[in-house]
This record gives structure tokens, C-alpha cells and sequence, in this order.
């Protein structure tokens, strides 16, 4: 049970979905947000975009998040869940590009605080490669998952514990984006 | 761009301006849509929690509209920045407060004794939802606004001079200008 009500069934509107739901004139520039920094034709991958959104939502201990994330970036992944699982574990060693490590050394410091940003780690991603749009947009979505599991955690909503749940949203989420599915 | 001309958050939100409308539709609803908790408050626990995440900008500058749009002023920004137990605001503010401050360390950190304290002094569900929001929101905006390594503005006039601007025209004008 939530901290309010939030007026919906919470099983049926887990996680961010409750609040949304309750709150739509806040929900609605967030869902935007959203959509643009995970789904928008940026030109960082989509998975490398929800892998970062689950690695920060990992270290925020947002279960919710987390779980949600993590299967959205699986199903955009070769790879799937155990690359995920290997990012969650330890960018360090995880088997992704030196680009997108040194971009989720940027998010994990982005996690602590934004003052934990060094100039070393922003040359080091640009030495990989990255650009100054890639390094923003890699900010703001650590950023915004800074504020989204406090938002999910602060309101203590439900975090259904069945896979299935976040996989079955995965398949929505990558078919008709965030608009559509929350 | 002159980053002097366009200090802290207002560079990122012009660099990208697809981000930036949304981050500012939001910024709106939260601190100037129509609410129970007047606008000064609202903007007394953004300038709060900036200053807890050490973000020089956006604790100059909310604590700048909170003081426009709060009767007492400076000093009682300054209050609560310093201890929120010890400052002259109503009971329910602080126990509002106190709230943000565990946002501010981790969504976790909020308890169901932190809400039932802000209910008991009459804070309604909506005003909870929203400052936990308030709260959470800042927790982005002062990320993003040191990660990228912004400089706050050079003249501490500028902060008063804005808040004139937000006071009178909201934020949803800082992209256009």
C-alpha cells in the first residue's frame, strides 16, 4: 500500500504508474520526458539509453524501476537479461563498448551526486568516442532516474515481484512507447 | 552559447530544447500550478533541497523566487536552509520538510511515521504527493545542473532580477527568451 491514495488498484498500476495515474498533470511533462530521453531519435542506441536508466535505478535500490528497465533494455539486447545482469554487476567488466562504460561511469557518479561529475570522467568518454549530446544525454537520464525512483520509493508504491509483469510490459513499452502503455 | 548570459540549468535546457520543454512543463506545475501550498512554499522546499544536494545555482536561485514570494522574505529562507526545527514556519510545513529531507537522501528513507507527521498537521494527500515530487524533481534538476558542470551566475543581482521574471511570467518563458 502506498503512503496516499492514490485512488487506482495498485496491483493493476504498480510502481510509477499509481502516481501518474493520480497526479496526470505532473505525469503528463514526465511521460514526455521519458519518452524523449529513452525513445527519442537520439543517437545513443535505445538499449544503451535503458541500460543506463536500469543501472541507475540498480544503485538507487529502486525495485520497481530496476526490474522495469532492466527487462526493457533486455528485449532491445543481442544479448538480453545477462548482459544486463553483467552492466548491473560491474560496467567495469561488463562486455559492452569502452564508450558506453565510460558513459555509465559518468551515470554512476551522476547517481552519487552531479558534483561527482569530474572533467576525467567526461575526457574519458570523449576519448571513447562520445559526444557532447551523448554525455548530456547521459546526464539527464541519470538524472531523471534520480528523480523517478524517488518519486516510485518516496511514495511507496507496490513492485510486483513476478518477471512476467515486467517482461509483458517490455513487449508494450517497445511497441507503442511510454505514452501509450502508462 | 555565453554561458554567463545563460548560467546554471538555463545552457542545458536551450542545448536541448526537446528535453528542456518537458523539464519546464514541469517545473510549472509544480511550483506555480494552481495548489493549497502557496508558491513561495512550494519554492521554499525546491531552494531546501538544492541546498542539500550543494547545488550553488539552484539553491541561489529558488531561494531567490522563494524569498519574492514569501511576506518574510530572505531571513526566512535563510531559517530554514540553516535548521527547518528551529524556523518560523507553520507545523505542517515542516513536517513537509522533513519529508523532502528524506527524499533528498533516498525514496527508501521516507517512512510511513514521516507521512502520518505531516497528516497530523493537516497536510493533505495531494500536498504529500507533491512534495515528494517537489523534492524528487530537484534531485534531478541539481544533477543535472552540476553534472554538466554549469557555472552558477557571476552577479548575485541576477537571481533577484529573475525572480521578478518567474514571479510575473512563470517559467515557461526561460526557452524563449
Amino acid at each position: 500500500m502506498a503512503h496516499i491514495d492514490l485512488g487506482v488498484d495498485e496491483t493493476e498500476f504498480p510502481g510509477v504508474r499509481g502516481p501518474m495515474k493520480y497526479r496526470p498533470v505532473t505525469g503528463k511533462p514526465m511521460l514526455e520526458l521519458a519518452e524523449t530521453l529513452l525513445r527519442g531519435p537520439l543517437s545513443l542506441p535505445t538499449a544503451d539509453r535503458e541500460l543506463i536508466a536500469a543501472y541507475v535505478s540498480g544503485l538507487n535500490e529502486c525495485t520497481y524501476c530496476c526490474s522495469a528497465h532492466s527487462a526493457f533494455a533486455a528485449a532491445l539486447l543481442d544479448e538480453g537479461m545477462p548482459l544486463v545482469d553483467q552492466v548491473r554487476a560491474d560496467p567495469a567488466t561488463a562486455p559492452i563498448s569502452a564508450k558506453l562504460r565510460a558513459l555509465l561511469h559518468i551515470a554512476g557518479a551522476v547517481q552519487r551526486s552531479g558534483r561527482d561529475v569530474t572533467t576525467e570522467l567526461v575526457e574519458a568518454a570523449r576519448t571513447e568516442g562520445a559526444t557532447d549530446e551523448e554525455i548530456h544525454d547521459t546526464v539527464l537520464i541519470a538524472a531523471a532516474f534520480c528523480m523517478v525512483n524517488r518519486y516510485v520509493d518516496g511514495l511507496g508504491t507496490f513492485a510486483p515481484s513476478d518477471p512476467k509483469f515486467y517482461e509483458e510490459t517490455a513487449r508494450r513499452v517497445i511497441s507503442v512507447g511510454y505514452r501509450n502503455t502508462v | 552559447m555565453q554561458e554567463s548570459e545563460f548560467p546554471g540549468v538555463r545552457g542545458p535546457l536551450r542545448f536541448r530544447p526537446e528535453t528542456g520543454r518537458p523539464l519546464l512543463d514541469l517545473v510549472e506545475v509544480l511550483l506555480r500550478g494552481p495548489h493549497s501550498l502557496t508558491a513561495g512554499e512550494r519554492e521554499l522546499i525546491a531552494a531546501y533541497v538544492s541546498g542539500r544536494n550543494e547545488c550553488t545555482y539552484c539553491c541561489s536561485a529558488h531561494s531567490a523566487y522563494a524569498a519574492a514570494q514569501l511576506d518574510e522574505g530572505m531571513s526566512l529562507v535563510d531559517q530554514v536552509h540553516a535548521d527547518p526545527d528551529r524556523a518560523p514556519i507553520s507545523a505542517k510545513l515542516r513536517a513537509l520538510l522533513r519529508i523532502a529531507a528524506a527524499v533528498q537522501v533516498s525514496g527508501r528513507e521516507v517512512t510511513a511515521d514521516l507521512v502520518e507527521a505531516a497528516r497530523t498537521e493537516g497536510a493533505t494527500d495531494l500536498e504529500i504527493h507533491d512534495t515528494v515530487l517537489i523534492a524528487a524533481a530537484f534531485c534531478m534538476f541539481n544533477r543535472y545542473v552540476d553534472g554538466l558542470g554549469t557555472v552558477p551566475a557571476a552577479d548575485p543581482g541576477w537571481y533577484a532580477q529573475a525572480s521578478e521574471r518567474i514571479a510575473t511570467h512563470g517559467y515557461l518563458p526561460v526557452l524563449d527568451r
